[in-house]
């Protein structure tokens, strides 16, 4: 087995035991490279169906090309394609710094949409290496109804050994990513032949290294316009993943308070 | 471009000690001196440690929440990734505070090796004793022993000398033997990535060298085949076998054999999707197959190659590790999670608890949060195990306590009842039954006057019997007579009927695996032989004898005044004769022992006719 087939076969394992286990499941779709990945494994976990409902958080301030790759996936890959509306910034905790607050739409779209959908699961493709509070997680991380995770006050998780009880009210995130690296995902990409959105390629020397809304994430100076030039990008590279990330960046604690509070 | 990096799968170590012994500040200086921190990370470690009036404060390279770095404390696990010109590798911060244990627990199970840091003034306190043998309990076997701080002692290489031979000691008592025993200061970057000239005595590896020297964990391919079944998928007409292969190969036309159930079917297929078909598949790989003819499988099925032993066991005896807040006793009933199965299991014993600071066990009565133990379990459903020396992965589980993870287990030894057990007539082999409830089933038959006491010395001993987890119940004849025995009246024919009716149930009962004490008049012996015949080894005829004078006197039920008044026709000892047991197993006087001393009796007798010692490991192989 190569070190891709490991990082596969875990995923797959982890899905199939939330499958098993959790009652009523849905997968969040950012329609990033990482949840591509993800339904790609969903798709290897279950012979080629994703077989819960594939939800977008949608703010409306997607990027043109992420609706048109949406839409054309979700038709190719007969997924059951939910678009969850986010409310208003307005409703956000005015506490937060303003660009914490445009994030913090998509906590309150996934509370409404666990609310309303009475899932108990969710998947959600985040990775340890991508940030330092995501490293924290576990791969089955329970949460209290609105979505609050108690970093201090985490299950034991060992041996392929996942929490998969839960009290009255309660739902719980599911990782299958948490032990990849972003390196990992582009290998991956290319290996499986993965379709991605072009917005990742670099065009007049910029490329987007992680995608999000338009108003709050920025493309970075990169000449990487092919996955091989964006893996020869990533293994030398000093700058963080996220470093287009408005929101990460805006306090010390902006996007531990956003995590905190149910982001994922 | 770095290819060579990149392709090769990470190392995965996790870093373990007592509290400030300068984990956090080790991984910082890892990182860095490595060049694996991002752009803009120092100046922001900077910047916190300015803010908090400190000096530049490496733990916060790791340190992500706002909590950890104002307390400076590590708070749960975490995971960062840096690289060698070697390898990538993933770094496991484990907390060393003890009541984080269940985090430590978490970070290390994962880990292919372990640093383990001691701060050279305080040498190995507890918990870093702790952690080494929960590390060893893990199954980490590779371990490298930083000696930090010792900048603090001038680089002394005595006082280094001291702690290593200290730490080595006790590593090599629980079997292990470090890789390195390293002095480093972190603070200052000394012997991590590169050495530090003025220390000539040091002639080992650096830590970047000593990580580089771990071997990764290999699948175990070569063990006997282990396919425990996660799910069972039915995509369109396929059937398909979904699980993880955790040990051993499985190849297109193997005849697999699914314990506990045994039933046996040849493997046509390993299916998968966007992917080439496959023939052949090895441990660590999720797979899917299909069966040439259509089987009972389900999860927590055990599939190992046909011919080939796995171990089917009721009772097991396992170290565990306890991590929640109450103390666990004997009597507790727990959920044990082994591969892909799930069990009722109760803790029979508590054998000993494993003092950690000097590896001596001692009994216990209880076993407290954070603490070793050996504890037997027994299981309500056959566990399809393996001793954990031989294959780790199916021969450890974690123990689930309502919705929580409470502990975790090794299984270090078990009776197996697995390979010979074939019922007849029924899917569960009375051996079974009996491994289950933790006694074999069996008919107590009292017989005896009405007033010698049978239904009060019947219900003391359901009573007793129930308390000690025993599946039991009485027959009583009262009772009887108004459903089975309905009909019936008194005369010999009428008794005789009635007394078979009861037989035949408790019979029934008694192959359920139940005990069951029918409690009846029952004056005929050839009625009571007949009884015998009925329930074969398993009846045992109980006396329960008091003379006339005592049962008349008590006459409980006012029923002898009505029979010496000529209303009952018929009644034994006065108007019918009761014939007394030739030789009945037991005789119990409830004339001459009070109520406690006959109860005992009777009590003695059961436990040695069906309890746990009659059912001897010869009877499983019959």
């Amino acid at each position: 087995m190569t070190d891709l087939d490991q990082l596969e076969s875990q995923s797959v394992y982890i899905l199939r035991e939330a499958y098993n286990r959790i009652d009523k499941l849905a997968l969040l779709w950012s329609i990033g490279k990482d949840s591509n990945v993800l339904l790609w494994l969903c798709r290897k976990a279950f012979f080629g169906r994703v077989p819960f409902p594939v939800v977008q958080l949608d703010t409306a301030m997607e990027l043109p090309e992420v609706y048109a790759f949406r839409d054309r996936i979700a038709r190719e890959w007969e997924l059951d394609l939910k678009v969850e509306q986010c409310p208003p910034e307005e409703a956000m905790d005015p506490t937060l710094p303003p660009l914490t607050r445009a994030a913090a739409r998509k906590t309150e779209g996934l509370r409404n949409l666990l609310r309303d959908g009475g899932y108990q699961g969710v998947f959600v493709g985040i990775r340890r290496d991508e940030q330092a509070t995501r490293a924290k997680e576990r791969i089955f991380s329970p949460r209290t109804l609105d979505g609050a995770w108690d970093v201090k006050d985490q299950p034991a998780e060992f041996w392929d050994h996942y929490k998969t009880r839960f009290a009255e009210g309660t739902h719980v995130r599911i990782h299958p990513l948490l032990h990849w690296t972003e390196i990992d995902i582009w290998r991956y990409s290319k290996r499986e032949e993965i379709p991605i959105v072009p917005l990742y390629f670099a065009r007049d020397g910029q490329r987007y290294r992680s995608l999000g809304e338009k108003n709050i994430t920025f493309p970075v100076a990169s000449h990487a316009a092919t996955i091989d030039d964006i893996i020869a990008e990533l293994a030398v590279t000093r700058v963080p993943e996220r470093a287009g990330r408005a929101m990460d960046n805006e306090s010390e604690d902006s996007f531990e308070r956003l995590r905190s509070a149910g982001y994922m | 471009m770095d290819t060579h990096n990149t392709s090769k799968g990470q190392l995965r170590i996790v870093i373990v000690g007592h509290v400030d012994h300068g984990k956090s500040t080790l991984i910082g200086r890892l990182l860095h001196d490595t060049g694996s921190l991002p752009d803009g990370k120092v100046a922001q470690v900077h910047e916190m440690s300015r803010k908090r009036g400190m000096p530049f404060e490496w733990s916060f390279v790791m340190d992500a929440l706002q909590a950890e770095r104002d307390q400076g404390i590590t708070i749960d696990t975490t995971q960062i990734h840096f690289k060698t010109a070697q390898r990538p590798y993933v770094i496991i911060d484990a907390p060393g505070h003890a009541e984080f244990l269940r985090n430590m627990v978490t970070g290390a199970a994962g880990a292919d090796a372990a640093l383990l840091v001691i701060d050279v003034r305080e040498g190995a306190l507890e918990q870093s004793r702790r952690h080494a043998y929960l590390l060893h309990l893990l199954g980490v076997r590779q371990v490298a022993v930083v000696v930090n701080k010792m900048d603090q002692v001038g680089f002394n290489a005595f006082r280094f000398d001291g702690v290593a031979g200290q730490i080595t000691r006790y590593l090599e008592e629980l079997g292990i033997r470090p890789t390195a025993v390293i002095p480093v200061s972190a603070r200052h970057g000394d012997f991590i990535v590169s050495r530090t000239e003025e220390v000539d005595w040091y002639k080992g590896p650096t830590v970047v060298e000593a990580v580089d020297a771990f071997e990764p964990a290999r699948a175990p391919v070569d063990q006997p085949l282990r396919f425990p079944v996660q799910d069972v998928y039915k995509p369109d007409d396929r059937r398909i076998i979904a699980g993880r292969i955790e040990s051993g190969r499985l190849r297109v036309g193997d005849t697999l054999r699914f314990a506990p159930d045994n039933t046996t079917a040849r493997v046509v297929s390993i299916e998968g999707w966007s992917a080439a078909p496959a023939i052949a598949a090895a441990a660590g790989q999720s797979i899917g197959i299909t069966l040439d003819k259509r089987v009972f499988v389900e999860r927590g099925h055990v599939a190992v190659l046909d011919g080939t032993p796995v171990g089917t066991a009721y009772r097991l005896t396992v170290r565990l590790f306890w991590l929640a807040p109450g103390t666990l006793a004997v009597g507790r009933t727990l959920t044990l999670k082994l591969a892909t199965a799930e069990h009722r299991v109760t803790v029979e014993a508590i054998e000993s608890v494993v003092d950690i600071e000097d590896l001596s066990t001692a009994p216990a009565k209880a076993v407290r949060r954070n603490e070793v133990a050996e504890v037997v379990l027994r299981s309500r459903s056959p566990v399809v195990l393996d001793r954990a020396d031989v294959l780790p992965r199916t021969g450890r589980g974690v123990l689930v306590d309502g919705h929580d993870v409470v502990g975790g287990c090794i299984v270090l030894d078990y009776e197996d009842t697995g390979a010979n057990l074939h019922a007849v007539g029924h899917a569960v082999a009375p051996a079974e039954r009996a491994a289950v409830n933790g006694h074999a089933g069996g008919i107590l038959w009292l017989t005896g006057l009405s007033g010698s006491g049978k239904s009060t010395l019947a219900l003391g001993l359901e009573r007793t019997l129930f308390k000690r987890g025993w599946q039991v119940f009485v027959l009583d004849g009262d009772g009887i007579r108004k459903g089975l025995g309905a009909g019936l009246g008194f005369s010999p024919d009428d008794r005789a009927e009635n007394i078979r009716r009861v037989a035949e149930t408790a019979k029934l009962f008694a192959d359920a695996g139940m005990v069951v004490i029918a409690s009846l008049v029952s004056p005929a012996r050839t009625d009571r032989e007949r009884a015998r015949i009925i329930g074969g080894a398993a009846f045992h005829e109980v006396h329960v004898a008091a003379d006339l004078a005592i049962c008349e006197a008590r006459d409980p039920k006012g029923l002898y005044s009505k029979a010496r008044a000529g209303e009952i026709p018929a009644f034994t000892g006065v108007s019918a004769p009761y014939e007394e047991p030739e030789a009945p197993e037991l005789s119990v006087d409830t004339g001459t022992l009070s109520q406690v001393e006959a109860l005992d009796r009777l009590l003695a007798y059961a436990v040695g006719a069906f309890g746990n010692g009659a059912v001897s490991r010869e009877d499983f192989a019959i």
